[in-house]
């Protein structure tokens, strides 16, 4: 395995409020990397700091050993692709418009049969090319997330961010998405850093589990080591029972936990 | 460990050997067609600005047919191919002719510059005319009329006014905004309170008015293409000519915007940079156009959401659709306009409202059923 994305001594901050607190992370190229926490631990946040969307106030992130802190947007988007939770819906777009999106990086003033060539291709690997000529705004979450995914994948790089990817979906379509992004990520020897809630896909789907709190990695590495019952009482304040099948353990809440109790606080 | 030197961009993660040899399958078939139609689309736009043109420019007291307009134009530009009398030249060069370039170039101007402010500001109310620019330079002229205070002197005292008045509201606005981040909603905002305060203003002083500085603005700002002459045209035009491709340089990013500022940073586009460029290179040109012909306030609202239910959102396409329609909108309100009630011209705002409404509702109501051309 080769590192292909390395996060050192990573802080940020709104205003004097830090959010992200020294973190260190690295992650291998063909592999999924899930980052769990209560609301506000800074999942979200790490994801776009990773991507520059929001700026780091230190640190260094690389990616295949280049340091990717200093460069120029227009070059990270040729290494680093973002799925985000939700799309902004103002004015209507094909879903063959919102893939090609995914081409800016690449593009002059005029697209290249290349890119359509791209289009055309990640639509037909996702399985939603029949949907190339309809409005992203009438499809279902799962097929809108689809798409957004297909969006990233068109960009070709080695680094897929998702934030929240299954959040808004049912059961089957978060299986759906999560089976895709597993067998791209093993065919394709990509990289994915995913923010998540759910504890079970999170384990079921990851070769790493990121957990944090309050802007701090509190645990990391395989799923059966970071997901235990004393990491899910200091981190949520939860009691959980955690059972483990095939190694892949499967969480079930049971109770909160009294704050005192606990050392636990929110 | 085996350690890769140096960055991957662009790594090709999709591998395009079936698309290479393969066919095409039918749903591609389908979308290269509806590129070839949006293409067709703003061709079928152009040959109606030119046909338009030539069937408006025949309409007068003096008796010219469609053929002879094009004798003369083509005549003017390359001599003595066809004979035509000078006072047929005069006509339709001296007098019809400024007005439908006035048209053309006004009715493309606001068009565009509508349709890249709703992409910028993702909002699909923003106009030259909602964000105060217009209201700014009818302050600017107000001041001319009623107190004098001119910034240009001689036949130019309104325009000066209009257009530096025009100017420094968008520069409130962007400013105000820059404050905040220049984040779409704080620009929105901005301008609405700014039109809100000219409004006020210009609400005073057509009250402290005598009647002839009230006609004065009430002639500016009901908004009319008939004071335009060749100088004018020649003003309007540079203006159009430098601002409208540096607009349409943006088309891609205008794409990735309205998805939001997020999105759009992630694929490498610097979103607060482009909305500012945008707003600059868009206030200019409005206060321009502005500046010689008054408010017409309907072009930029309508005209890009006209496009955009034909034609969809791709700003490669719209920015043009949306200039070629705003152009065949004024063209054809400025020919109402001017004949409906000959000899008395009805203010060409006024008219564009009046026909543009019911149709621009009918649009809406239609594209209920179906948004787009795919």
């Amino acid at each position: 395995m080769i590192i292909r994305l390395s996060v050192k001594n990573l802080h940020f901050g709104y205003n004097s409020t830090e959010v992200l607190r020294d973190l260190t992370l690295e992650v291998g190229d063909g592999q999924i990397a899930s980052i769990v926490g209560p609301n506000g631990s800074g999942k979200s946040t790490l994801i776009k700091c990773i991507d520059r969307i929001l700026v780091p106030s230190a640190g260094d992130i690389s990616v295949d050993r280049c340091n990717v802190t200093k460069m120029k947007q227009m070059e990270l988007a040729q290494m680093i692709a973002y799925v985000p939770q939700n799309s902004l819906r103002v004015f209507p777009n094909t879903v063959f418009d919102v893939v090609l999106m995914g081409r800016r990086p690449y593009l002059g003033w005029k697209g290249s049969k290349r890119d359509d060539d791209v289009v055309w291709e990640v639509l037909g690997l996702l399985g939603i090319d029949n949907l190339a000529l309809a409005a992203f705004t009438e499809l279902s979450g799962g097929q809108q997330q689809k798409v957004l995914i297909a969006r990233a994948l068109a960009q070709e790089t080695g680094v897929i961010l998702l934030d929240e990817p299954t959040s808004n979906l049912d059961v089957w379509h978060q299986i759906d998405v999560m089976e895709i992004l597993r067998s791209l990520v093993r065919k394709r020897d990509l990289t994915a850093i995913i923010a998540i809630h759910d504890l079970n896909t999170a384990a079921r789907y990851s070769d790493i589990i990121v957990m944090m709190k309050k802007g701090k990695i509190v645990s990391a590495g395989k799923p059966e080591n970071v997901l235990t019952g004393e990491n899910l009482a200091s981190v949520y304040g939860i009691q959980a029972n955690v059972r483990i099948t095939e190694d892949i353990p499967y969480i079930i809440p049971l109770s909160r936990i009294p704050q005192k109790t606990a050392g636990f606080k929110k | 460990m085996a350690v890769r030197r140096g960055p991957v961009r662009g790594r090709e993660v999709v591998n395009l050997k079936r698309t290479r040899t393969g066919k095409k399958s039918k749903i591609q078939e389908e979308h290269s067609h509806s590129v070839l139609k949006k293409g067709l689309f703003i061709l079928a736009l152009v040959v109606i600005i030119v046909l338009a043109s030539g069937i408006i420019i025949t309409i007068g007291p003096m008796p010219i047919t469609v053929l002879e307009v094009y004798c003369t134009l083509i005549n003017k530009f390359i001599p003595d191919i066809f004979s035509i009398s000078r006072s047929m030249e005069n006509v339709v060069w001296l007098i019809r002719m400024p007005r439908i370039m006035g048209a053309i170039l006004v009715g493309l101007g606001l068009g565009i510059c509508g349709c890249v402010m709703q992409a910028v500001l993702k909002n699909p109310l923003a106009s030259p005319f909602t964000l105060g620019i217009s209201s700014g330079a009818q302050f600017g002229v107000s001041l001319a009329a009623v107190f004098g205070i001119t910034i240009l002197g001689g036949p130019f005292f309104l325009i000066g006014n209009a257009f530096v008045f025009a100017l420094l509201c968008s520069g409130v606005i962007i400013a105000l905004s820059g404050l905040k981040g220049a984040t779409s909603e704080t620009m929105v905002l901005a301008g609405i309170a700014l039109n809100y305060l000219f409004q006020a203003t210009n609400q005073l002083f057509n009250y402290i008015a005598n009647d002839d500085q009230r006609s004065l603005m009430s002639a500016w700002g009901m908004g009319s293409i008939s004071g335009l002459n060749w100088n004018s045209i020649m003003v309007i035009g540079i203006a159009t000519i430098i601002c409208v491709p540096l607009l349409y340089s943006k088309a891609w990013d205008l794409n990735l915007m309205t998805i939001g500022d997020e999105g759009a940073k992630s694929m490498g586009v610097d979103a607060g940079r482009v909305r500012l460029f945008i707003m600059v290179v868009s206030s200019f040109l409005v206060a321009a156009l502005v500046a010689f012909v008054g408010v017409i306030g309907f072009i930029g609202l309508v005209a890009p959401h006209i496009g955009r239910l034909i034609l969809g959102s791709d700003h490669r396409y719209l920015i043009l659709a949306a200039g070629a329609i705003g152009a065949i909108l004024l063209l054809v309100a400025d020919a109402i306009s001017v004949n409906l009630l000959a000899p008395t011209v009805i203010p060409t705002g006024t008219i564009m409202a009046v026909i543009g409404v019911p149709f621009f509702l009918y649009l809406i109501l239609r594209g209920r059923r179906r948004e787009y051309w795919s």
